[in-house]
């Protein structure tokens, strides 16, 4: 035991190192025989090239209004999925159900089955379901949003300050009255937070919903891939990455406000 | 929280971002083509979708278990070479031990860079310009475990105790002694949890990987898909919640454990 602890950060690295060689061992390497630098490098060239006219036409088809649709997907659909989180949260938030501990149980492992599909599974389904289209994406995002606000919303009201919920109960307060004077005015600003903060992910995922047909700009993307269209993934590459960006601090100096 | 900052003395604020909200609902639920109704409509859809959904195809299994394996070591091996790729460039990502601004500024601008990009797109791009197969996935999941686990290392080495970096240079250390002697000691901890919860996600996207030809258990879902064989794509489906499930449980003990 002493030599393990005198020598431990060799041991780390050694049983590490078996890992990675037991891993990398029997993986399918045969793609890396075709390949070679010159084209790779290539491809970069041709990458640092984007086709700027790709980016407005008017025509609709366009970089700036595919962009704009992601945006209108992730939005509607944190929408929806906030919507739909509230009664699972109310559901799963141990400190409302007392001594009934079944209840957030049971809330807490439908949130969990609803978190544990990737979006693109939904994506898949609810194209099946509606139709490919936007709307298709809007719904993935919403029934996934469910399952991770749930859960976030849930954890907050189970961490939250019960001095105020008891001030109102001991003046004869009710559950709701207690919920909309206690409650709701405590958690408002984190949740506001953690619904931009999932705005933001929506949005980074609406854009790959397109693979399956589900909107965006995942579409031309994977078309563009597909063809080798290197300098129009490109432009759309750079658009998606300025917008996560610009969301990403738009959302940051709101969240900022809130505090 | 101050009787005037109540909701009920600011209430004309909140009706106004409400309606800004249900405004930009509208728009982007126009934008998007957003039909409720269709959902419902649509139910005999569903139903055929969910029959076929709930008989799983057991007797597929033997032949799913490979690339499940191989799923999970693409993502192992994916986590540990992208979180051993992300401490050093975290370290340089921070002002507490390089002393240049400069530097950090270069080096947090490329890495929200690369944070940006969807992993599924990631996959996409790479898988067109390396090649279709296992070792694409695992390039994939390296270069998304460096841009996700850089910037919460960095995070976590500004909130580090600075008097034990005091202590090193008033000895004569000089930056590369006190990176390995007064900040690594601190970080292992934070370096290992966030290292599976690194893996958590991974195991999460390398299942859909697949899907657009990065290898493991994807591949099995998205032809099953394009055959229609929805008792397969539900067997699929199945597993992978299984696998989640497993890996998730895993790591959250072995990260209650750290901490």
């Amino acid at each position: 035991m002493t030599l393990f602890k005198k020598h431990s950060g060799l041991c780390t690295f050694l049983v590490l190192a078996f890992i990675v060689v037991i891993c990398a061992y029997d993986l399918d390497y045969s793609a890396l025989d075709t390949f070679s630098w010159g084209t790779f490098l290539d491809t970069l060239k041709q990458l640092m090239k984007p086709d700027f006219s790709y980016f407005y036409d008017g025509s609709g088809e366009d970089v700036l209004s595919l962009i704009l649709l992601t945006i209108a997907i992730a939005f509607a659909g944190t929408v929806i999925g906030t919507i739909l989180a509230i009664p699972f949260t109310l559901l799963s938030a141990r400190n409302l159900w007392g001594k009934h501990s079944i209840v957030p149980r049971i809330g807490k492992f439908i949130l969990d089955v609803l978190r544990s599909f990737p979006e693109l599974i939904y994506a898949i389904i609810f194209v099946k379901v509606v139709g490919p289209g936007p709307f298709a994406g809007v719904m993935a995002i919403g029934i996934h949003q469910i399952g991770m606000l749930g859960k976030l919303f849930a954890e907050e009201m189970e961490k939250m300050n019960e001095d105020a919920v008891e001030a109102c109960r001991s003046v004869g307060a009710n559950s709701v009255q207690t919920m909309f004077y206690a409650r709701i005015p405590q958690l408002m600003p984190i949740y506001s937070s953690l619904i931009l903060n999932h705005f933001e992910i929506g949005v980074r995922s609406a854009s790959t919903l397109g693979l399956v047909g589900a909107g965006g700009i995942g579409a031309p993307l994977i078309f563009a891939i597909q063809a080798r269209n290197w300098d129009k993934v490109s432009i759309i590459l750079l658009s998606v990455i300025v917008t996560v960006y610009l969301l990403d601090i738009f959302t940051g100096v709101i969240r900022k406000k809130l505090k | 929280m101050k009787i005037k900052d109540t909701v009920h003395l600011h209430w004309y604020k909140h009706v106004l971002v409400l309606i800004l909200i249900i405004l930009c609902f509208a728009t982007s639920a126009n934008a998007t083509g957003a039909d409720f109704g269709k959902v419902f409509s649509n139910s005999e859809q569903v139903r055929i979708f969910l029959s076929k959904l709930i008989h799983p195809d057991f007797s597929y299994m033997p032949s799913l278990i490979e690339p499940l394996i191989k799923t999970l070591k693409m993502s192992i091996l994916g986590t540990i070479l992208g979180v051993l790729l992300a401490i050093p460039f975290s370290f340089l990502a921070t002002t507490i031990v390089t002393k240049n601004p400069i530097l950090t500024g270069i080096v947090r601008f490329f890495l929200n860079v690369i944070r940006t990009v969807p992993n599924m797109l990631l996959a996409a791009i790479l898988v067109s310009m390396v090649g279709i197969g296992e070792a694409t996935g695992v390039l994939t999941l390296t270069i998304f475990t460096f841009g996700l686990t850089a910037q919460l290392f960095y995070e976590s080495i500004e909130t580090i105790d600075t008097s034990a970096l005091e202590a090193c240079e008033s000895v004569g250390a000089n930056k590369l002694k006190t990176a390995v002697w007064a900040v690594w000691p601190q970080m292992i901890p934070s370096i290992v949890s966030y290292a599976f919860y690194a893996l958590e996600i991974n195991v999460r996207s390398s299942t859909v990987l697949g899907y657009v030809g990065a290898g493991g258990i994807g591949v099995i879902l998205n032809t099953s898909l394009g055959l229609f064989k929805y008792d397969r794509v539900s067997l699929v489906i199945l597993m992978i919640f299984v696998i989640v499930m497993i890996v998730d449980g895993l790591s959250e003990f072995i990260r209650r454990k750290i901490a």
